[in-house]
């Protein structure tokens, strides 16, 4: 005999002690699919038949069960369950998570149960229990269904137990075998005129199918390149052409180019014409005069026909690998792809608050507000004016019957394409069309994206990214990353991108230096890309900049409301001027030369996100020059010389032996009070005082992404040569960075660069940073650095202190791990990158806020400072 | 809890200067008296001793452990000069010959001890201490070198901890008044004079004064400025100092040997239960009837240092000193110390309560608790029956969850309290269902474009029956003299409101979000400017108190 149980079901074995379920269980299914009430009480109490902890046993059993089911796994509950309290809480258990519960019940004779246990040692109970189990099983019988069990299979004999095969099927919901593409329409309520125009829009062609029935049209459509339509239901009620509109749907379901799911009024519509007594309202009354208009003798054999097909269609679909549901009034993550009755009235109705609007209306609960699921949800059911994302879910229903439109999803191209309404065919209760055109409204999701989830930050995280996998967020690390966001950081709306940490070059051998160029060509070489571009680092500070290209557009955009174009931002995601002035300042100076340089229309765009250094360095990193730089400099330079004269005039009266040593110590102690002076050279290089506008600097060094793109598929010629010309627009605020590229493979332009860094340095310049001319490198272990620096050998002393470069210091520094900074670099390189490629898809915000702050929770990471 | 706890050992080493000493890598340990051995005194390198002079016999009281080190080598000099006749004497008191140049090694490097001036009438020691900060970062435990390896620092340059633990060492015996060939000039004030290149003192000249004055010293000091070519940055903390006084040299060495450290008591940290009893014993005869005891013994003690706070200052380095911790001590305090007189956060949480109380509330939800003061007070009335405290700081929670020794409350009390991490900006269903949350002090703490956010948090999605807020009047400012004008109680406020932008905004949401809210003043209230805190009470619309 073969089981045919659904593919997601919980088993409930019902059988005596000694009928075999253990075995039938572990021959039918996988060892970790079966939940034994026996291990369960070998777990918690070390014997499995110590019947004193049955019920720490079962908590332990329903536990596990919950979770399995929870994720969607067959479970199998090996237990005697031979009575109905025993069997209750795991019907409950199905229900809850919209699995179907199915009983095999193994009721052998009495005798077989009894031999067996008879020959188990561990099994030391008289057969009165046995006795008892079987007539309890037996009472059970007849009301398993009654109980709320789907299926109930019964094994009466060894043979039968032998014999049986199971065969796990799909359920009707899951088609996650077609991949379309899809065309997905919303509600028709009977606009079959509008449903004609839009398929023939969609490339659909007409058909007339063969045969005729009575009542039915033989007009079919189909896509030639095998497009298939889907209707998320309400096809019947309030509109002028309902037999239509059912005509065509059917055909096409007939013919294999459509499914269909049932909407709430083709399901009343069901209840009426099955002799279930419905009130005549909300349009129902239409399609029943069509369906009166009929000739008498039609008219039976088509009710009969429609109801056959109404009650044919299931609740909702799981489609293209699971990666699209639809549903007529939504579907909730954990009800995908399952089946209950509770999962079928969600995707007929939703789900409401159980109060009611000003209009009498039900108030809907907002399920697609706190969507988390990874499947995209297209629906209908509540007229809007325009389809809107939301969190992955769709609702396309414009209300074609109320006069607004017929609108299909293209899928996966994810494009609408809308017939207008003829006409205004009913009035809906609520007004569903803004009354005038207004100000471009935020979307859904932006509204929606107002406010965070504490849920989509807290705790450890695994983000997934394109470039490198899954980087994983620890707990503490959030941890810290959520005050600082909290407390310090912008509006998340602006918060796109934060950049990554970036690894020095392996450690130069040369005298004298710590860092060298060589070594950042031989890394790229060995990463197996010929040509690296090294462009001048700047010392500032770094600075993310955002800029639309009016207040419109960041309306638009970024969902902000507050009126400003722009924002620029730290490394840490707070707010680089705490002057907004000066904010709007900079920011209409910046966009005035991007404007200039036409990079809008040169980019089909109306914002950009660039990322820079905005220089001097003391212009925010001033308490940090006073409290360590500065503060270094003066205490060295006071103690120093006193240092030096204390020896000199000790010098003169010491002799011999004494004064050898002594002056070697006054040699030492010269020698560093020409570091301090370097280093005090060192930093305020890169400071100067900034009293207006002009006074800073920006140099952009990638433009990172734009309206449809992020821009890591360029060179980064293309980015330094593209920014250089806004450089050019406003010369007194932005620069332009130079650069040179350099054939790694090619000795003579490998000297030309180490060359081009000893001179940039020479001349107090921070170094250069080197990087793959392409954005994205894969090299021999996956993504490589996206960058290295190379810092000049003065520069170093701020990092190092004053006096690094003395011999026994420097070759004690030498020896200096990069393991982790890279790996951090190459993970928030790739984080970055994902945030913004969200971005650029139109993700919810919570998904690029995931992004900017895990990379900001990786920044929290301990690694040393002076890399 | 968090990452950085394992580090703590660092900070709790036992008193065990060996083992300290070999976990630790490059920092700087000392061992105690008992645990000393020959390896870790300090040694002349060559040449070896003189009859008369001493190799410093006495051991580093102190196990010290540094975590905020130079990054490479660095000095400070301390030189005493004496004028008493013959000067000359001073070679006696110091066991150190004057023709001499000694080398001494140290754990954290080098001392020198020799004379740049030697007469009749004037005679001068000095003591430069070479600091091999690449030595002190370097270490095999990575975590420590996370600790260590921080930014390039002063630390080098200025009269520390370190020159105490060198004084100690080098002028052992004169530090403790012992001198074999010249027993009479140990007991003899001489007139002597100290300086210390340089001295970083936090609390400037006057704290200088207030600490050596009583003691009876002319002082002398200079102060250099941070960057001449950038006088906009203002002075810098460093001064040269001399101290002159007509007194013992043990008598002098033993107050620059408690005093050094007290001036910059930042970046130093004393490990060790018996701390205080060491200071006790250094001080004897003067720190007890000094007028600055308790500073002094605060600083000297030290703050242990945040690990925490570290990481975090990692992400807000280019904003703040990384060092905030130590220096956000004072800040905190700041508000406090400006409320004390009025007693303002007694009375702050005395109305706090009443409000609760009157609402009826049996859940409360303290946002932004804090160390958990208000929580402490909601635990002792038994209409509470669920108190859950939010803070956005996870160290915070750690000492509210310390102070409030949830651990050690029995399981009556400990089921009715509950601390969580969370924060105001981001909408969480933990903060749903309570009957009344409070909000104290804490709103001036949002930067004013993320108010909305706060409001929504609270007001839409938590939606607790009663809100408390209170936050501070900004006109009630101008009564406290200290507080110079225009400038806020606390340096995190990103804001304080008069009382009528306060209740512009509370009404504002009271509108919005369907509350009623009335006010109440917190504080003495003063005819022309209020009080100094106000208070808002929202209530739900549509719900009777009960």
């Amino acid at each position: 005999m073969t089981l045919s149980i659904p593919k997601l079901s919980l088993v409930v074995l019902v059988g005596p002690s000694g009928s075999g379920k253990s075995t039938f269980a572990r021959t039918h299914f996988l060892l970790t699919e079966v939940l034994s009430s026996d291990a369960c009480r070998g777990m918690v109490s070390d014997n499995p038949n110590d019947q004193a902890v049955t019920g720490d046993a079962f908590d332990v059993l329903h536990y596990v069960a919950a979770k399995r089911l929870a994720l969607g796994r067959l479970t199998v509950i090996d237990a005697t369950n031979v009575q109905p309290e025993a069997r209750a809480p795991l019907i409950a258990l199905a229900r809850k998570y919209h699995c179907l519960p199915v009983a095999i019940v193994l009721d052998l004779p009495e005798k077989i149960c009894q031999e067996r246990n008879t020959n188990r040692a561990d099994r030391s109970f008289g057969p009165h229990v046995i006795r008892n189990q079987r007539s309890q099983l037996r009472r059970s019988l007849k009301g398993l269904r009654k109980e709320g069990f789907r299926q109930v299979f019964i094994l009466d004999s060894p043979e039968a137990v032998e014999a049986a095969v199971i065969e796990r099927v799909p359920l009707w919901t899951d088609r996650s075998h077609e991949h379309g593409p899809f065309d997905i329409i919303g509600d028709v309520h009977g606009c079959a005129t509008e449903l004609e125009q839009l398929l023939e829009r969609l490339g659909y062609g007409k058909i007339v199918l063969a045969g005729d029935e009575p009542g039915w049209s033989n007009v079919g459509y189909t896509h030639p390149e095998g497009r298939k339509a889907v209707f998320v239901g309400d096809l019947v009620d309030r509109g002028p052409r309902v037999l239509d509109t059912l005509s065509i749907a059917r055909n096409m379901v007939k013919s294999g180019s459509a499914l269909c799911v049932p909407g709430n009024h083709d399901v009343k519509l069901l209840k009426k014409l099955t002799g279930r007594d419905v009130q005549i309202t909300h349009g129902l009354a239409e399609s029943l005069a069509e369906i009166d208009a009929l000739p008498a003798e039609v008219r039976e054999p088509f009710i009969k026909a429609l109801v056959g097909f109404l009650d044919s269609l299931v609740s909702h679909y799981v489609l293209d690998d699971g990666k699209l549901v639809v549903a007529h009034a939504g579907m909730k993550a954990e009800m995908q792809g399952r089946g209950s009755a509770r999962v079928r009235d969600f995707a007929l109705y939703g789900e409401t608050t159980g109060e009611t609007d000003e209009f009498g209306l039900p108030v809907r609960y907002n399920w697609a507000a706190e969507y988390r699921g990874t499947a995209t949800v297209v629906y209908g059911h509540t007229p809007v004016p325009e389809p809107d994302w939301l969190n992955r879910t769709l609702n396309i229903d414009t209300g074609c019957v109320f006069g607004g439109k017929l609108t299909a999803l293209r899928y996966p191209e994810r494009e609408f394409v809308s017939v207008p309404a003829v006409k205004t065919y009913c009035e809906p209760v609520r007004p569903f069309l803004p009354e005038t055109e207004q100000a471009p409204k935020l979307t859904a999701q932006q509204a929606h994206d107002d406010l965070l989830d504490a849920d989509d930050v807290l705790g450890k995280r695994i983000v997934s990214t394109r470039l490198r996998g899954s980087v994983t967020i620890r707990e503490a690390h959030a941890t810290a990353a959520l005050e600082v966001m909290s407390r310090f950081a912008a509006d998340p709306r602006w918060l796109i991108y934060l950049p990554p940490t970036m690894s020095p070059t392996e450690t130069s051998s040369e005298p004298g230096l710590l860092e060298h160029p060589a070594e950042a060509f031989t890394y790229y070489r060995t990463e197996g890309t010929p040509q690296v571009i090294c462009e001048e680092k700047h010392m500032g500070s770094r600075a993310v900049v955002i800029l639309c290209q009016d207040e419109r557009a960041a309306r638009e955009r970024f969902g902000v409301t507050g009126g400003e174009i722009g924002i620029v931002t730290t490394r840490t995601g707070r707010r680089f001027f705490n002057d907004l002035a000066l904010e709007a300042q900079f920011l209409d100076r910046v966009q005035r030369a991007i404007t200039a340089a036409d990079l809008w229309s040169a980019l089909d765009t109306t914002w950009v996100c660039l990322d820079c250094e905005l220089m001097p360095w003391s212009a925010k990193a001033q308490e940090l020059l006073k409290t360590q730089y500065a503060a270094v400099g003066s205490a060295g330079r006071a103690a120093l010389p006193r240092a030096v004269a204390t020896l000199a005039a000790a010098g003169v009266r010491l002799r011999d032996d004494e004064k050898a040593r002594l002056e070697q110590v006054a040699k030492g102690m010269m020698r560093r009070e020409q570091s301090v002076q370097r280093f005090v050279d060192a930093y305020r290089h890169y400071c100067w005082p900034v009293n207006a506008l002009t006074d800073l600097k920006l140099a952009p060094f990638h433009l990172l992404a734009s309206e449809g793109r992020v821009h890591t598929d360029k060179t980064h010629v293309w980015h330094m040569d593209t920014l250089a010309t806004i450089c050019r627009a406003a010369p007194e605020l932005l620069l332009a960075t130079s650069y040179k590229v350099v054939d790694v493979t090619d000795p003579v332009s490998v000297a030309g660069g180490v060359e081009w860094w000893t001179s940039l340095t020479g001349q107090g310049g921070e170094g250069m940073v080197v990087k793959p001319l392409d954005f994205l490198l894969q090299g021999k272990r996956g993504l490589a650095q996206p960058a290295v620096k190379c810092r000049g050998r003065e520069y170093l002393r701020i990092i190092y202190g004053p006096d690094y470069t003395a011999d026994e210091n420097l070759s004690r520094l030498r020896s200096r791990g990069l393991a982790h900074k890279r790996s951090l670099a190459v993970g928030e390189f790739a984080l970055g990158v994902e945030g913004l490629e969200r971005f650029v898809r139109r993700e919810p915000l919570r998904r690029i806020h995931e992004c900017v702050f895990s990379v900001l929770a990786l920044e929290s990471e301990p690694v040393d400072p002076r890399l | 809890m968090i990452h950085y706890q394992r580090l703590w050992w660092l900070v709790y080493l036992p008193a065990s200067g060996e083992v300290a000493a070999k976990q630790a890598g490059g920092v700087v340990s000392v061992c105690d008296r008992q645990s000393s051995t020959p390896s870790r005194r300090a040694k002349p390198r060559r040449p070896p001793p003189q009859p008369g002079e001493e190799t410093t016999k006495t051991p580093m009281p102190l196990l010290l452990v540094l975590l905020f080190t130079p990054r490479t080598a660095g000095l400070m000099l301390l030189t005493i000069s004496t004028t008493h006749r013959p000067a000359t004497d001073l070679g006696f008191l110091l066991h150190k010959h004057p023709d001499r140049f000694q080398s001494f090694d140290l754990s954290f490097g080098t001392a020198h001890a020799y004379y740049s001036e030697v007469g009749d009438e004037r005679c001068t020691a000095c003591l430069l201490i070479d600091v091999d900060a690449v030595g002190l970062v370097r270490g095999k435990n990575p975590d420590q070198d996370f600790l260590l390896a921080q930014y390039v620092n002063d630390r080098p340059y200025v009269a520390s901890s370190f020159l105490s633990v060198a004084v100690a060492q080098v002028f052992g015996s004169a530090l403790q008044g012992r001198c074999k060939d010249r027993p009479e000039l140990v007991t003899s004030p001489l007139p002597l004079e100290a300086r210390l290149d340089v001295l970083p003192v936090r609390g400037g000249e006057s704290f200088l004064r207030a600490v050596f004055e009583p003691l009876g010293y002319q002082i002398e000091a200079i102060r250099h400025p941070l960057d001449e070519q950038f006088p906009e940055w203002g002075e810098g903390p460093y001064y040269s100092v001399t101290i002159r006084q007509t007194v013992t040299l043990s008598v002098l060495l033993n107050h620059l040997y408690v005093l050094i450290p007290v001036f910059d008591a930042r970046k130093h940290y004393f490990v060790g239960e018996d701390e205080m009893e060491k200071l006790l014993a250094k001080g004897e005869g003067w720190l007890a009837q000094h007028p600055a005891k308790d500073e002094i013994a605060r600083r000297y003690l030290g703050n242990r240092p945040s690990l925490y706070r570290m990481a975090l200052s990692r992400l807000v380095q280019e904003e703040a000193p990384i060092d905030g911790e130590e220096e956000a001590q004072p800040k905190e305090k700041a508000e406090e110390t400006l409320e004390k007189p009025i007693n303002l956060n007694e009375q702050r949480y005395g109305t706090v309560l009443a409000a609760v109380r009157a609402s009826g509330a049996k859940r409360v939800i303290d946002l932004g608790c804090g160390e958990g003061k208000l929580i402490r007070a909601l635990l002792k009335d038994r209409q509470f029956e669920e108190i859950v405290g939010m803070d956005v700081s996870v160290r915070t929670l750690e000492v509210a969850a310390r102070r409030l020794k949830l651990e050690r409350l029995p399981d009556s009390q400990a089921n009715r309290v509950r601390l969580i991490h969370g924060s105001l900006m981001y909408r969480d269903k933990r903060l749903e269902g309570f009957d009344a949350a409070l909000v104290v002090e804490v709103v001036e703490h949002l930067d004013p474009p993320r108010l909305a956010a706060f409001e929504r948090v609270l007001f839409e999605c938590a939606r607790p029956r009663t809100v408390v807020l209170t936050t501070p009047n900004r006109e009630y400012n101008v009564v406290w003299e200290s507080l110079p004008a225009g400038r806020f109680r606390h340096p995190d406020h990103r804001f304080e409101w008069n009382r009528q932008e306060f209740q512009d905004w509370a009404s504002g949401i009271a509108n919005r979000f369907g509350y009623s809210v009335r006010f109440l003043p917190v504080g003495p209230e003063h005819a022309e400017y209020g009080p100094p805190t106000q208070m808002g009470i929202f209530s739900r619309s549509g719900d009777r108190q009960e």
